[in-house]
């Protein structure tokens, strides 16, 4: 983390660090995992942070939760080059990349109506990502093709 | 021998199937042609064909049972949603299970997109798509092409005019798919509320050149193949407006006098108003034929999937 973010963003003793978030796209980040707050725990946004890396950068601490790899996959699409940092004790204990899986199984739907997967039938929808460069995905079911605009609106 | 690509396989998606698969299947639709009925009828003997119809299709239908028949194997299904137990509430998949289990390929026709993707993972048996969604119906897909080199004696270097409701019609999307593995000239003629989709053209639009048009005039003496499909009414909110297109892209005598003289008029069936009746008994009309194509060509592949070693 750059100097820069660690004086806007305060320490945290134990819990998960979302680290360059494309600008922009922290709050939606809180959506998609689902972090609202309720739980009353700590939860730090800081927005167009500026950052080495990129030219501006979202950050999200999150105290008391670590997040597992499975929610962390949800945010393949919108924040590809997010890294998670789970803190314990002030110690930074595991560093993870979010890395792209070849499909999404059951966590965003397919946004065609008509599709069998948002039918009253049990499946879960799966897409499989077909261009992992342009992130362009595909419905295993429909074979609809995808964008991550489709998906997060 | 070597074992048939077709051999025990899923039709789901015209997308699955290259143009290899697409001459295999023509070659043996053309052998298949040429036996006598007891020679077909070795190949389904005591083989049954399972189809389950959400939506009310008899012309699917038939021309799938009596593909059966000619091969000697017999049909059973489901095919009135409303007095069956599709319309009792059971689910689909169930209603793919037991059918499974009844027969030995099942032919699914259902309104959902990917409806026959989702049978193929319940199913031991091979599913056939007898048309589901908006966009596929990939038999119906094959058996164009075939009844096009048939009737043409080549698909590349013609130019395909396709006319109508471009928008909600499956059979368009399925076929445009299979002639991008063709050299042709597509035009799409339809009102502007009725074109079609080009963002479910994907994967092809790059390999298709398409041309689109409001109206068929401009176009129509460059055509050799004019493939209609119907206008519904239903999906117009305005009624006017209906009224005020329908007329447009209905062909007629008067329409083949300004178009090539050989030019094939081709309709996936059933045929309402849009092309008049007056039209049938020309050599143009080949809509019959088309029904008589698709009958030996969904033999052939119902062949070609229940048997291991023809080809
Ligand atoms: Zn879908």
């Amino acid at each position: 983390m750059s100097d820069a973010s660690q004086l806007l963003v305060r320490r945290i003793k134990d819990g998960t660090v979302i680290d360059h978030i494309e600008a922009g796209k922290a709050l939606v980040v809180l959506r998609i995992i689902d972090i609202t707050g309720k739980d009353g725990n700590v939860i730090t946004v800081a927005l167009n942070v500026p950052s080495n890396k990129h030219v501006k950068k979202d950050i999200v601490k999150v105290e008391n939760r670590f997040l597992l790899k499975y929610e962390t996959d949800k945010l393949a699409l919108i924040a590809p080059r997010a890294t998670i940092n789970i803190i314990r004790d002030y110690k930074l204990v595991e560093k993870r990349k979010i890395q792209l899986p070849d499909s999404i199984i059951g966590i965003f739907r397919c946004p065609n109506l008509k599709c069998i997967s948002n039918s009253e039938e049990d499946i879960r929808p799966i897409l499989d990502i077909v261009d992992k460069q342009r992130i362009i995905l595909e419905c295993r079911y429909c074979a609809r093709t995808l964008t991550i605009n489709d998906l997060v609106s | 021998m070597q074992r048939n690509s077709f051999y025990n396989r899923d039709i789901v998606s015209i997308k699955d199937i290259d143009k290899q698969d697409l001459e295999r299947v023509f070659s043996y639709t053309d052998k298949l042609r040429n036996f006598t009925p007891n020679e077909k009828t070795e190949l389904g003997r005591g083989r049954v064909l399972g189809s389950v119809f959400y939506e009310p299709s008899t012309r699917t239908r038939m021309s799938f049972e009596a593909a059966m028949a000619s091969l000697g194997g017999s049909s059973l299904g489901i095919s009135d949603p409303k007095s069956s137990s599709i319309e009792k509430g059971e689910s689909l998949a169930d209603t793919i299970r037991i059918m499974d289990l009844y027969s030995d390929i099942v032919v699914l026709r259902h309104p959902l997109d990917g409806s026959s993707r989702f049978a193929c993972e319940l199913s031991r048996n091979p599913v056939i798509n007898g048309g589901s969604g908006s966009e596929e119906h990939p038999t119906q897909a094959m058996l164009d092409l075939y009844t096009i080199i048939k009737e043409k004696r080549r698909i590349d270097g013609l130019n395909i005019g396709m006319i109508g409701d471009l928008k909600y019609g499956r059979t368009v999307y399925s076929l445009l798919y299979g002639l991008s593995y063709y050299d042709v000239k597509i035009h799409l003629i339809s009102p502007v509320s009725l074109k079609i989709r080009m963002e479910s053209l994907y994967e092809v639009k790059n390999k298709l050149r398409i041309q689109e048009h409001t109206t068929l005039e401009d176009i129509l003496p460059k055509l050799d193949i004019i493939y209609v499909t119907r206008i519904q009414r239903e999906r117009f909110p305005d009624l006017q407006e209906y009224e005020n297109v329908k007329g447009s892209y209905v062909i007629d005598i008067e329409v083949l006098k300004k178009a090539k003289s050989d030019v094939s008029i081709m309709h996936p069936m059933p045929r309402m108003d849009e092309i008049s009746q007056s039209v049938d008994n020309t050599t143009n009309a080949i809509y019959f034929k088309q029904a008589a194509y698709g009958k030996d060509l969904r033999a052939a592949l119902l062949a070609l999937i229940l048997n291991e070693n023809i080809s």
